[in-house]
């Protein structure tokens, strides 16, 4: 392939793509009205081109994508499923979309009222009291939670330093937690893949704040003893956040707030459908029960009768967490899913990614190795770990499925599995998809036994060969 | 469900394959006090038409776009988006396709920030920019962050004419860590460089500005920048990046990270957000910079690509010694504003920068004739204060009746500030909107404080 030109290159001096509105008012010279210390003597150097120009540039930069609509895309804990089209449709209603943020709330009340209803539904879907429709993302959310935390801490004038946290999380858990002023404190998983409540006795203190679980975990397993590890952290005066990242395994079929939760970061744009926008935006709410509703951050959305509003009157707030009010673009189209689905579609969606894994799972379980087998949730992890003898590694197994046109599961992750590829189908691929999928595998399999050359020179037929990602870190290249 | 392509037999079929008999078999592991025995108490699902209906009687229960005018402006503008931004936007090639983690399938998005980045630095003079961050507020935290990793001081001062909102989030981002936050006074409208003099030591780790500040005035940075250099703290300076058209980039005056909100560049207000933070430095600080940053590299085959980099400074592999906790940003909103600023280019961007400048001088004058008195002296860019004659928020009302949103009243935000109005002006107000609503302002300030 030949390399593609960057915008800078496409400019010519003189072409322009902007057009805009004539000057109806007298022009003002920046000399004449600004100090001249102030003004810019040297134009950007931004490029010089026209609207078709940009048109091919994007578009032909956009085809160069792997996409859902496109076919699968299994990474894992990320559960790219498919996103309604009408989603974008109701986002881009200008009664959203050309709201300004700090118009007096009276004529902001369907926005009020679409993120206070999205808000009582997460917290009936999670079993939880209260909501904070704030966060931007995910680790967001989790920072939020966790300022959460010492506020309800220092309130009872607790100084606590430790937040306990699996060897199997997300990566920002334990870097939300460093930012909130905590200690992560990790603690291993057991032979079964999860957090065994004895062994956990032993981490718990006065020093401990909270512990943060992810259920079911980054393994694709149900935390089956969540109550009683629940009930240990209690009982020992900390808190239990959970990592909502997994959610779309447990709609309608079992609640955090019933398992012994006290604060949870939902991921919108995982669980409810919305688009990943390429790495964003993405909503990361956090419902809590009520014992921790004073401290959410502002403004809370309140309602009085008919009428909704922001509530800033709460003392022990830890504050703002966003200028706004997070993204509440990705809120509308979360709205619209949950009222297409209502209770039985979101259950629906739960079976259906939990029968998805296990399928894929049943599919795949004779050609790689599980290290933690059984049942699964929405995900599960394999081990490419008896490949290394052939010399071919999950990065090379992962690049050799782009050659059968699939996007590669999650590798390398979750730490405690070594050479570790993590796959959520989610529950909008049907079963030819996932067959399709297994097949590819099976054929890179017997690749590896015959050919393993031919795997770690992969990929072949993809926009770019392998790219050379060590240069990029040693020849520090990011701005042209 | 329709988003769920699976039909009762296939279920069933699958179900077998697996090795079970039922649904439930796969629930295992979840302990049966655990599972949820009714269904959620959740209103019965619509169809898609009706899904719409019922979204758009939500979005006409706030105010019809095409009947009122709006001056608001305090971090969130109303500016002009073309059209190709949003078709480029729409296509699901860029807007269903996770964080690029996979390069080889993913060289578009990769690409196109690796252009964002680049638009950055040339704007605000920088030599490095990341991917993006959650939006102007979250980008001065992780500023203030990124300089205490440098310098690992732990004494901030902050312009207390930066946006009081951005301020919070930033008291809210360091409350719990052990930082000392100062705040300047804000009485002339702009930062005083003695107070910032007086405050800074051996201890700051940063100053904090904000150009133009909320008040809409353009602050004089060199002063100030020189002040944090002299006593080794780092210069953030906080810019809305329309204004780079015309005022001088912020690396001429000594800023060591700019960072901004970027939803005025193609993006549009949806109450405040999406939005867009952004966060550009020197090159000798990449590996404190916060969130994701893509770099140029070869393939196999020697052809030039992108891919993500300096990726051990990210969560997912540094976990709790990561530069942020940041994971998923506000790509698409980036390649919104890549798009918007290829639009613009070097021509357009100080066009629309003029002629927000003009219409703001011009809407100041008119005020001014109309026997207004401005609450701040300093020179603006597209947005000022004025002070009328009656409680601010009580202007705003009365003006509700013409379909003009007036400007933001700031007593919601400074105590004895409940007379000012901040009016923003962008290159889409005309000339007729700002007359009618100097004549609109006059006419609600002629009413007195009883009447309404």
């Amino acid at each position: 392939m030949r390399s593609r030109k960057t915008i800078f290159e496409e400019s010519r001096e003189g072409r322009r793509a902007y057009t805009l509105p004539s000057l109806d008012v007298p022009a003002a010279s920046p000399d004449a009205v600004l100090p001249p210390g102030l003004i810019r003597r040297e134009a950007p150097e931004l490029p010089e081109v026209s609207e078709p120009d940009i048109a091919r540039h994007f578009v032909n930069l956009s085809v160069l994508n792997h996409h859902v609509d496109r076919d699968l895309y299994p990474l894992g804990s990320c559960t790219m499923k498919y996103n309604p089209k009408v989603g974008e449709d109701v986002a881009n209603l200008r009664g959203f979309s050309e709201l300004h943020p700090l118009l007096p709330e009276g004529l902001v009340q369907g926005a009020l009222r679409l993120t206070y209803e999205l808000g009582r539904t997460l917290c009936e879907i999670t079993g939880m009291d209260d909501v904070t429709m704030v966060p931007a993302a995910g680790a967001h959310g989790e920072l939020t939670g966790m300022l959460l935390v010492r506020a309800y801490h220092e309130d009872r004038g607790s100084r606590r330093t430790k937040v306990l946290i699996p060897d199997s999380s997300h990566g920002t858990n334990p870097a939300s937690v460093e930012i909130a002023g905590y200690e992560a404190v990790e603690i291993r998983s057991d032979s079964r893949g999860r957090i065994d409540a004895d062994s956990l006795k032993s981490h718990l203190s006065e020093d401990v704040a909270a512990i943060m679980v992810t259920n079911p975990n980054t393994l694709g397993l149900f935390e089956t003893e969540i109550c009683k590890i629940a009930g240990l952290v209690h009982d020992a005066g900390g808190l239990v956040y959970m990592d909502g990242a997994n959610m779309n395994a447990l709609l309608g079929i079992s609640r955090p707030g019933d398992f012994g939760i006290d604060i949870a970061h939902l991921n919108l744009h995982k669980t409810f459908s919305t688009p990943h926008g390429g790495g964003g935006p993405g909503s990361g709410p956090l419902v809590v029960k009520e014992e921790l509703t004073p401290y959410l951050p502002v403004p809370v959305v309140g309602r009085e009768g008919d009428t909704y509003r922001f509530v800033y009157d709460t003392p022990k707030s830890i504050g703002r967490i966003h200028t706004f009010y997070g993204n509440f673009s990705v809120l509308i189209k979360a709205y619209c899913y949950v009222l297409m689905c209502g209770a039985h579609g979101l259950r629906e969606a739960a079976e259906s990614a939990i029968i998805n894994a296990n399928y894929l799972l049943s599919k795949l379980r004779d050609g790689f190795m599980v290290p933690y087998d059984g049942v699964c949730k929405h995900e599960f992890v394999l081990s490419g770990k008896d490949k290394l003898k052939a010399g071919v590694r999950t990065a090379d197994i992962a690049k050799r499925l782009m050659d059968y046109g699939f996007h590669p599961p999650t590798v390398y992750f979750p730490l405690i599995v070594e050479e570790a590829l993590m796959i959520e189908p989610t529950e909008t691929e049907s079963r030819e998809t996932l067959d399709r999928f297994a097949e590819a595998l099976g054929r890179i399999n017997a690749e590896i036994e015959a050919d393993p050359e031919k795997v770690k020179g992969a990929p072949y037929s993809t926009p770019v060969r392998r790219v050379d990602e060590a240069m990029a870190a040693r020849k520090i290249d990011v701005a042209e | 469900m329709v988003y769920i392509p699976r039909t009762e037999q296939e279920k069933t079929e699958m179900l077998r394959v697996i090795g079970v008999k039922t649904f439930d078999d796969l629930l295992a592991d979840v302990p049966e006090d655990l599972r949820l025995e009714r269904e959620l108490d959740l209103p019965p699902p619509l169809s898609e038409f009706e899904a719409k209906t019922a979204l758009r009687n939500l979005a006409s229960m706030s105010l019809d776009p095409d009947e009122w005018t709006c001056f608001l402006g305090g971090g969130a503008y109303d500016h002009y988006i073309p059209s190709i931004v949003d078709h480029i936007s729409s296509r699901s090639e860029f807007y269903t396709a996770y964080t690029p983690y996979q390069p080889e399938v993913s060289q578009g998005t990769l690409q196109s920030i690796f252009e964002f980045q680049s638009l950055i630095t040339r704007l605000t003079g920088m030599d490095i920019s990341n991917a993006s961050l959650y939006d102007g507020g979250t980008a001065i935290a992780e500023a203030v962050l990124m300089a205490n990793a440098v310098n690992g001081r732990k004494h901030v001062i902050v312009s207390g004419c930066i946006n009081p909102l951005r301020l919070a989030v930033l008291e809210a981002y360091l409350g719990s860590s052990g930082f000392k936050i100062s705040v300047t006074g804000r009485e002339g409208g702009a930062t005083d460089p003695e107070e910032v003099r007086s405050l800074a030591g051996e201890d700051t780790c940063c100053v904090v500005l904000e150009n133009p500040n909320f008040f809409g005035v353009v602050e004089n940075g060199k002063p100030i920048g020189d002040i944090a250099q002299t006593s080794g703290a780092l210069f953030i300076v906080s810019v809305d990046p329309i204004s780079l058209g015309l005022l001088k980039p912020p690396s001429e005056y000594g800023a060591d990270v700019v960072v901004g909100e970027g939803q005025s560049l193609g993006n549009s207000l949806s109450f405040g957000g999406a939005c867009l933070g952004f966060i550009a430095t020197r090159s000798q600080h990449i590996r404190r910079l916060p969130g994701r940053i893509v770099g140029r590299t070869v393939d196999a085959d020697g052809n030039r690509c992108f891919c993500l980099t300096l990726q051990t400074r990210e969560q997912h592999i540094r976990r709790e010694r990561a530069t942020s906790n940041i994971c998923t940003n506000q790509a698409l909103l980036a390649l919104r504003a890549t798009v918007y600023l290829c639009w613009l280019g070097k021509h357009g961007i100080a066009e629309v920068a003029n002629l927000c400048l003009s219409k703001t001088v011009y809407a100041h004058r008119q005020l001014l004739d109309a026997g207004f008195s401005p609450r701040f002296t300093g020179p603006f860019f597209k947005e000022f204060t004025i002070k009328m004659p009656v409680d601010a928020a009580t202007v705003v009302e009365r003006l509700a009746g013409q379909r003009i949103a007036p400007g933001i009243p700031l007593g919601r935000f400074y105590e004895n500030e409940t007379e000012t109005l901040l009016i923003a002006f962008t290159e889409k107000r005309t000339k007729a909107e700002i007359d009618e609503l100097v004549l609109a302002l006059k006419n609600a300030a002629g009413k007195g404080r009883g009447g309404s």
